[in-house]
């Protein structure tokens, strides 16, 4: 453990992606008991505000406090990716740890399955998804989980048939192991570094995703302040107030970065051959 | 104890199956040690993975092996389970990465007795000690908790012999134990396998392109080519005496040491035959020196030249008289 948190230290991508995505869970930590204003508090008075010292990122069109409202909208950011990156790798890593134990016709039918699901892009998925269960954060998670699903299943699958190859797996075969047992005690801790890499990865992708589904009007309704429907407001008055799409930009584009530094970071310390080879 | 009876293995092709070993037969004995020898692609491994019952899926043997009375081949993939890692254990080439990176050789020397032997966890603790200590390892209670980067090859190689014996198996199949060792450890698992031998009464299969391997470690040995047998007999008899032209030659080809350095390392010239060619004539016609025109006519038979010592060729005697 020492050396991976030496590893981890010397490595600037890891830093900078770990102090990106820290800041953004104190900010969402934080939001829960304070923010500057209430992100639901409309004052048209000082509606379209620039940034000052009274409001730090400015007012919307409805005059709620930017900072404010960014603040709490991280928190359904977080619930969300945390929640689909969840859905997506316990049944994405069952479903593929399960083809690759058994082999043959299961292996076929569970990657055929996730080849169908993966021809349709997550937007498509959402809106099918709302259409039919109706637009709200809980359905957007289920939209973006089902979309991660298949990816887990295949990065699991892939990572897994190669452990299975490997000369550990075939001495514990030897030992008289069950393939479903070998699969849980040899196998899965094995792959847990690259699963632990495409997670963050994906957390992001979710983060973004919740955003194209909020702006879209199909994730988060109001009044629950969230990053893409403060996007989706902002258009109206980009020229008037561009403060209202640059900073839910910036939030969402620095967490997204963060996310993917921590991912590519992880892959680096934790395969020991690729860091090597940089 | 041990016998094995025409084992065919072949590989189920698009068009037609492929055989990769041929009519490969013998007997050990409780206590005794055989040998396998053969260059890559002689179905040497193959034949292990045979007896382990761990044929990748396309593969599929044929014929008999029976263990104490058990045919290995007619059981189910559920019930080898249960005699694998008990009944019949195997050690492999690579020890550097034949143990688990994330699990302590504790764990992994006391999974088999877990599984097979039903102990618990703390009787099965006490066990891998007592086997560690076995094996060679030093101070083996306090390296019960040891990740295997933390351990030498060598001290692997005696962690995966502990594995293997700690259900006492009637059968350890080694597989290139020592290629990846270097000289001086390889000496020292070699004489910790000959001892385990002696003191446990398990039949030992030690699989080795090898010669010098086996032919100090093993009582019968088996020469294997292009997926057949083509000599079997005491391993002191083949060494002084070999009667199929094949194993002459891998005789003659081992350097000696103190040969004049003018004198250039025999080789056998030519391949192998491709693996599956239909074989109408000697496998080994097309690298022998000695074919004539019958050995062209149809796979020789095997030719008793002494007690229980056979050759596939119909020169055998002959052979025999040639080599000094």
């Amino acid at each position: 453990m020492s050396t991976f948190l030496k590893n981890a230290s010397m490595h600037r991508s890891l830093m900078i992606g770990g102090v990106l995505t820290l800041l953004l869970l104190s900010v969402a930590v934080l939001s829960l008991f304070w923010t500057p204003w209430s992100p639901t508090a409309i004052d048209i008075a000082n509606k379209l505000k620039g940034p000052s010292a009274k409001h730090w990122l400015g007012t919307d069109h409805l005059g709620r406090d930017v900072l404010s409202m960014l603040m709490s909208g991280s928190q359904i950011s977080i619930i969300v990716g945390f929640l689909a990156v969840s859905v997506g790798l316990l049944v994405g890593v069952a479903l593929g740890a399960l083809a690759s134990t058994y082999r043959g016709w299961v292996e076929e039918l569970i990657m055929r399955m996730s080849d169908f699901s993966i021809a349709f892009p997550i937007i498509i998925t959402a809106v099918l998804l709302t259409a039919i269960l109706g637009p709200g954060t809980v359905n957007s998670i289920l939209a973006i989980g089902l979309f991660n699903i298949p990816i887990f299943a295949r990065i699991t699958r892939g990572a897994a048939n190669a452990a299975w190859a490997r000369e550990y797996v075939m001495a514990a075969q030897t030992c008289g192991k069950g393939r479903l047992r070998i699969t849980i005690e040899h196998v899965l801790p094995n792959i847990s570094g690259a699963l632990i890499v495409q997670a963050t990865i994906l957390f992001a992708v979710a983060i973004l995703a919740e955003a194209a589904l909020s702006f879209l009007g199909l994730g988060t309704q109001p009044p629950e302040p969230s990053w893409g429907k403060m996007l989706n407001n902002a258009q109206t008055f980009v020229g008037l107030a561009p403060h209202l799409a640059i900073f839910p930009g910036l939030a969402i584009a620095l967490s997204v970065m963060g996310l993917n530094l921590i991912g590519d970071g992880l892959r680096d310390v934790l395969d020991p051959k690729l860091a090597r080879a940089r | 104890m041990l016998q094995v009876k025409n084992l065919n293995i072949t590989i189920a092709g698009a068009t037609r199956d492929i055989s990769i070993v041929k009519d490969v037969s013998f007997e050990l004995d409780a206590g005794r040690s055989l040998g396998v020898v053969g260059e890559s692609g002689s179905g040497k491994s193959m034949t292990a993975l045979a007896l382990m019952g761990l044929l990748p899926g396309a593969i599929r043997a044929s014929g008999s092996i029976n263990l104490a009375g058990q045919e290995l081949l007619a059981l189910s993939e559920q019930e080898m389970c249960s005699v694998r890692g008990n009944k019949v254990a195997m050690i492999f080439q690579e020890p550097m990465t034949s143990l688990n990176p994330v699990q302590t050789i504790g764990r992994q020397v006391a999974e088999p007795l877990v599984l097979h032997k039903a102990m618990t966890r703390t009787a099965a603790r006490e066990e891998t000690i007592r086997l560690l200590d076995r094996v060679g390892i030093p101070d083996a209670a306090r390296r019960l908790d040891v990740y295997p980067h933390q351990l030498s090859g060598g001290q692997r190689q005696r962690v995966m012999i502990a594995i293997a014996l700690s259900c006492s198996p009637n059968v350890l199949v080694a597989d290139e134990p020592t290629t990846a060792l270097d000289v001086t450890v390889q000496r020292q698992i070699l004489d910790l396998l000959r001892e385990l031998v002696s003191e446990t009464r398990m039949a030992l299969i030690i699989i080795s392109h090898d010669l010098g391997v086996i032919g100090e470690m093993v009582d019968e040995m088996l020469v294997m080519y292009g997926g057949s047998v083509v000599e079997r007999g005491h391993a002191d008899q083949v060494f002084a005496k070999p009667a199929h032209p094949y194993t002459s030659r891998l005789i003659e080809a081992i350097p000696r040491f103190g040969m004049p350095r003018s004198e250039r390392l025999k080789t056998i010239p030519g391949t192998m035959p491709e693996m599956g060619s239909e074989m109408k004539a000697c496998i080994f016609a097309g690298r022998c020196d000695l074919v004539y025109a019958d050995c062209l006519e149809a796979p020789p038979p095997f030719v008793s030249v002494d007690d229980a010592h056979v050759a596939a060729c119909i020169r055998a005697g002959r052979v025999m008289e040639t080599t000094q």
